[in-house]
C-alpha cells in the first residue's frame, strides 16, 4: 500500500513537473516595431536584427550583451603581421536550416555579395576595405584587406554581415534560412513571428523551445500587454513613464540598459548662422541636458558630451565642454553678432525622444533668444528633407549604429562637418590595430567633435526591458539591436 | 429596377477609375523615398540606387500608373517593397481580421441602436427617452480609443477575462477568434450605436408625425401596431444610409483601435505602409477600401429600392 502510494505520488509529481517544464519551455517577447522583412543583409530596420540576430542568423563573429566581440561561425582566426589578411577557421559540421552545409564557400559568397556593385546592403561601408575573399579549404577562408582595418572583427559581428547561403539568399526576406540555434517557423504579419529550436544546431542547445515575438507599437497597449501578462517580456519598452509601476510590482523585473544610440541635436554646419562655431557653442551652452532627460525620457538616459557611447571603455567624459550656462550662451551669441538672437528650424522625426525633447530644447533656446521653429516630420519625410536634402537648421536624432564617430569624417553627411584634420585622424584610426594607439586616437576624435561643437550632444538612448521576474538571460544592453534567445531560461 | 441597377453600376465604374487616379497622384506628391527609408542612415548612395532599380522605382509616373492599374485588372496588386511579399497576400491576411471586426461591430451597434432608438421614439419625452438620449449623448462624445483603453484596463488588466490585445487567429477556432475581437468590437460599436440610435429615433419621430400614421391609427391600429407595421419601415431609409457609411468607417477607420489592441488588420497595415513609404501597399489597400465603400453604397442604394417601392417604379 505504501509502495503503491509512493508510486502514485511519484507519477503525479512527474506528471506535474512534465507539465510545468512544458509550459516553461516557451517564451513570448514583445518588441515595439515589426520587422519589414527578415533579411538582415538587405535593410537597415533594427527590428530585423532584434528578431533574427544570433537567433536565426550568425556571422563570423558576434556581439555579447556587454558589447564584447567573440567568435561566432569562425572559431578562431589568424591576423597577418601587416594587418592585411585575416584567416578564419570555421566551425565544423554547421548546416543551414534547409539542410545544406555551411562552409568557406558560403562565407565567400556572403562577403562578396555584400560588397558587390549592385549590393543593397544598408551597411555596405563595413565591407569597403575587403579586397579579396579566398577559400583555402572547406573550413578555412582568407580575407584580404586593401588597408589595415582595426575594426574588422567588430564589423563582421554586425547583423548586416551574417553568413547566408547562395541557395536561400534571395528569399531570406520572407523565408529566412540561417545557421542559428532557432529556425523560422511562421510570421503572421502585423501580429507575431514564431521561432523554434533548431535540433541540428552546431553549438550548445538553448533552453527555450519555442519563442514568439509580438509587435506592439502603441505605448499604452504595450503597458497593458505586460500588465495583463500577455507577454513574458517587452524588450525596448516604449513607455518610460510607466517604469516605476513595474519596479514596484514583484511580478516583474526591470532592466535599464544602454544602446549605441547617441541622441544629438544635429546641427547643419554649412547653414548660416551655424557655420559659425561661436553660435554652435552658444547653442550647446543653452541646453540643459538633465532637463531633457528628465522631461522627455522620464530620467532614462546618460548625458554625453561627445559622439561616443559612455559605456565604451574608450569613452571620454566631455560634458563639461557644454555645461548648461544660458548667460555664457547669450554672451557668445552677442560676440557672434546675434545679440538679438535669430530664427531657425527644428525638424523632428517621430520618436518620442525627438518630439518631447524638441519641445524642451525649443523652450531652452528661446531663453537665449534663439527662435527654433518646430516642424514634425515622418521618418520618410525626414530622410528626404533633412538627411538627403540637408534642408534644416536643427534636428534631433539618435545615431544608433555602434562606433559611428566615423560619420564626422564624411563632409557630405547631413550635418556637413568638414574638417580635414578629423578626416586624417579617422584614416589613422581605421589603420591602427594596436589597442592603446586606437584608444588614444578615439579619445582625440571625441575631443575634436566636442570642442568644435559640431552638434549638440544630449544623451545616450536607454533601452528599458521589462520581463517576468523568473525569466533569466535577457540582454540588458544593446551593443547591436538583438533579442538574443540563446541565453534565455526560466528559473522555476 | 434593372435600369436603376445598371445606372448605379456605371457610376460605380467611373468612381473607381477616378479614385485610382487620385490615389496614385496623392501618393506621387507625398515626399519620401522607400529605398532610402529601407536602407537607413548609414547607407551608401549607390546601395540606395541599386535598391531603387531592384524595386522598379525609376520608371516614369505614367508608366508606373499603367503597370499598377493593368496589374490590378488581372488581380495582381504588385509586390510590397518592404515585406517583399505580394500585396494581395498581405491584404487577404489582414482582411480576415478587419472584415469580421467591422461586421461584429456593426451587428453589435445595430442590436443596441435599433431597440434603443425605437424605444426612445415610442416614449418621446418620457423618462426612458431622456435616459437613452443622455446615454447616446455620452456615447457620441467619448472617443473610441479612450473607451478602448478603459475596456482594456477593466477587462484585461484587472479582471483578466480577455487578453489586452492581439488576434489569436481563426485557425485556433471560431470562438477564440471571436473572443479576441470582442473588446475592439465593443469599443468600435458603442459610439456608432449612439449615433445610430439618435438617427433611428429622430427619423421615427418624423415618420410618426406623418398623415399615413394618423390614417393607420384611425383605421383602428393600436399605437404599437402602427409603429411596427408602418412607421419603422418608413423610417429605415436614413438609418440605412448611416449604416452604410458606418460600415465603411468601421472597415477603414479601425486604424486607431487596431493600434490600441495591436490587431493585424488593414488599418495597421496601411499605417505601417505609409510610414515606410511602401507605396504599392498603400495604393492597394486604399484602392480596396475605396472599392468596398463604393460597393457598400451601391448595395445601400439597392436596398433603398427594396425598402421603398417608389424608387423601383420611378426608374
Amino acid at each position: 500500500m505504501t509502495i503503491f502510494n509512493k508510486g502514485l505520488i511519484t507519477v503525479s509529481a512527474f506528471a506535474l513537473m512534465a507539465s510545468l517544464a512544458n509550459a516553461q519551455d516557451n517564451v513570448t517577447i514583445a518588441i515595439q516595431l515589426e520587422p519589414p522583412n527578415l533579411d538582415p543583409t538587405g535593410a537597415a530596420a533594427q527590428a530585423i536584427d532584434s528578431v533574427m540576430y544570433s537567433n536565426v542568423f550568425e556571422g563570423l563573429t558576434r556581439f555579447m550583451s556587454d558589447g564584447a566581440v567573440v567568435p561566432g561561425l569562425a572559431k578562431s582566426w589568424d591576423i597577418s603581421a601587416d594587418g592585411l589578411s585575416y584567416t578564419f577557421n570555421l566551425q565544423t559540421d554547421v548546416t543551414f536550416h534547409d539542410g545544406t552545409t555551411m562552409d568557406a564557400e558560403d562565407v565567400k559568397f556572403s562577403l562578396d555579395r555584400a560588397r558587390a556593385e549592385d549590393s543593397t546592403n544598408a551597411q555596405k561601408g563595413l565591407f569597403a576595405n575587403i579586397a579579396a575573399v579566398d577559400v583555402i579549404d572547406a573550413t578555412t577562408v582568407k580575407v584580404t584587406l586593401s588597408q589595415p582595418t582595426g575594426n574588422f572583427l567588430f564589423n563582421m559581428a554586425w547583423g548586416d554581415a551574417v553568413i547566408v547561403a547562395p541557395e536561400s539568399a534571395e528569399t531570406n526576406a520572407t523565408a529566412p534560412v540561417g545557421t542559428g540555434a532557432y529556425r523560422f517557423l511562421d510570421w503572421v504579419q502585423g501580429d507575431r513571428l514564431e521561432l523554434t529550436r533548431n535540433a541540428d544546431y552546431w553549438g550548445n542547445a538553448p533552453a527555450i523551445q519555442n519563442a514568439t515575438f509580438r509587435f506592439i507599437s502603441d505605448p499604452t497597449a504595450a503597458f497593458a500587454a505586460v500588465m495583463a501578462e500577455d507577454v513574458d517580456a517587452f524588450a525596448g519598452f516604449p513607455a518610460p513613464e510607466n517604469i516605476p509601476q513595474f519596479e514596484a510590482d514583484p511580478r516583474f523585473q526591470v532592466l535599464k540598459g544602454n544602446t549605441e544610440g547617441e541622441t544629438i541635436l544635429s546641427t547643419n554646419n554649412k547653414m548660416h548662422p551655424f557655420d559659425n562655431k561661436l553660435v554652435r557653442k552658444a547653442v550647446a551652452h543653452a541646453i540643459d541636458r538633465q532637463a531633457i532627460i528628465d522631461g522627455a525620457m522620464f530620467g532614462l538616459g546618460t548625458p554625453i558630451g561627445t559622439h561616443f557611447a559612455p559605456h565604451n571603455p574608450n569613452y571620454v567624459d566631455l560634458t563639461s565642454n557644454s555645461q548648461y550656462d544660458p548667460e555664457l550662451s547669450k554672451k557668445l551669441l552677442a560676440e557672434a553678432g546675434f545679440a538679438d538672437g535669430f530664427t531657425t528650424t527644428l525638424k523632428l522625426p517621430p520618436p518620442s525622444y525627438a518630439r518631447r525633447g524638441g519641445e524642451i530644447i525649443a523652450a531652452q533656446l528661446r531663453e537665449v533668444g534663439i527662435d527654433a521653429q518646430i516642424s514634425n516630420l515622418e521618418w520618410a519625410q525626414w530622410l528626404e528633407e533633412v538627411f538627403r536634402g540637408k534642408d534644416f537648421g536643427l534636428s534631433i536624432v539618435s545615431h544608433t549604429e555602434p562606433m559611428d564617430i566615423g560619420i564626422y569624417a564624411n563632409p557630405d553627411y547631413y550635418f556637413q562637418y568638414d574638417n580635414p584634420a578629423f578626416q586624417a585622424l579617422m584614416d589613422d584610426l581605421n589603420k591602427a590595430t594596436d589597442p592603446d594607439a586606437r584608444a588614444a586616437l578615439m579619445a582625440q576624435a571625441q575631443t575634436i567633435v566636442s570642442e568644435d561643437y559640431v552638434n549638440g550632444y544630449l544623451f545616450e538612448l536607454a533601452y528599458p526591458t521589462i520581463a517576468k521576474a523568473d525569466l533569466q538571460g535577457m540582454w540588458e544592453n544593446q551593443p547591436t539591436a538583438a533579442v538574443d534567445l540563446t541565453g534565455l531560461s526560466w528559473t522555476n | 429596377m434593372l435600369r436603376y441597377a445598371l445606372s448605379r453600376c456605371a457610376s460605380l465604374l467611373i468612381s473607381l477609375i477616378v479614385a485610382s487616379m487620385i490615389i496614385f497622384l496623392t501618393i506621387e506628391i507625398v515626399p519620401g523615398d522607400p529605398a532610402a527609408f529601407m536602407l537607413g542612415l548609414n547607407a551608401q548612395p549607390e546601395a540606395v540606387e541599386a535598391l531603387r532599380v531592384q524595386l522598379g522605382l525609376n520608371a516614369s509616373a505614367p508608366e508606373r500608373y499603367l503597370t499598377w492599374v493593368s496589374g490590378m485588372l488581372q488581380g495582381d496588386f504588385g509586390t510590397s517593397y518592404t515585406y517583399r511579399t505580394p500585396v494581395s497576400d498581405l491584404i487577404t491576411d489582414r482582411i480576415w481580421v478587419s472584415l469580421p471586426l467591422a461586421i461584429y461591430a456593426l451587428v453589435l451597434s445595430t442590436l443596441i441602436a435599433f431597440p434603443a432608438g425605437i424605444f426612445a421614439a415610442s416614449r418621446r419625452g418620457g423618462a426612458g427617452d431622456t435616459a437613452i438620449m443622455g446615454a447616446t449623448q455620452l456615447g457620441v462624445a467619448i472617443p473610441n480609443f479612450w473607451f478602448a483603453m478603459i475596456l482594456v484596463l477593466i477587462f484585461a488588466i484587472n479582471l483578466r477575462w480577455f487578453s489586452a490585445g492581439g488576434f489569436v487567429g481563426w485557425d485556433k477556432g471560431f470562438w477564440p477568434g471571436l473572443k479576441s475581437l470582442t473588446l475592439p468590437a465593443i469599443a468600435l460599436a458603442l459610439p456608432q450605436a449612439a449615433i445610430l440610435a439618435r438617427v433611428m429615433r429622430s427619423s421615427l419621430l418624423d415618420v410618426l408625425g406623418e398623415d399615413f400614421i394618423r390614417t393607420a391609427r384611425a383605421k383602428g391600429l393600436s399605437k404599437r401596431q402602427a409603429l411596427w407595421r408602418h412607421a419603422v419601415r418608413n423610417a429605415l431609409i436614413p438609418v440605412l444610409t448611416i449604416l452604410g457609411l458606418q460600415f465603411s468607417f468601421l472597415l477603414a477607420g479601425g486604424i486607431v483601435i487596431e493600434q490600441v489592441f495591436f490587431l493585424p488588420g488593414l488599418g495597421r497595415l496601411i499605417f505601417q505602409a505609409i510610414s515606410a513609404r511602401d507605396l504599392i501597399v498603400v495604393e492597394g489597400v486604399v484602392m480596396l477600401l475605396v472599392f468596398s465603400v463604393i460597393i457598400v453604397n451601391f448595395l445601400v442604394d439597392l436596398t433603398y429600392a427594396a425598402v421603398d417601392p417608389r424608387l423601383r417604379q420611378r426608374s
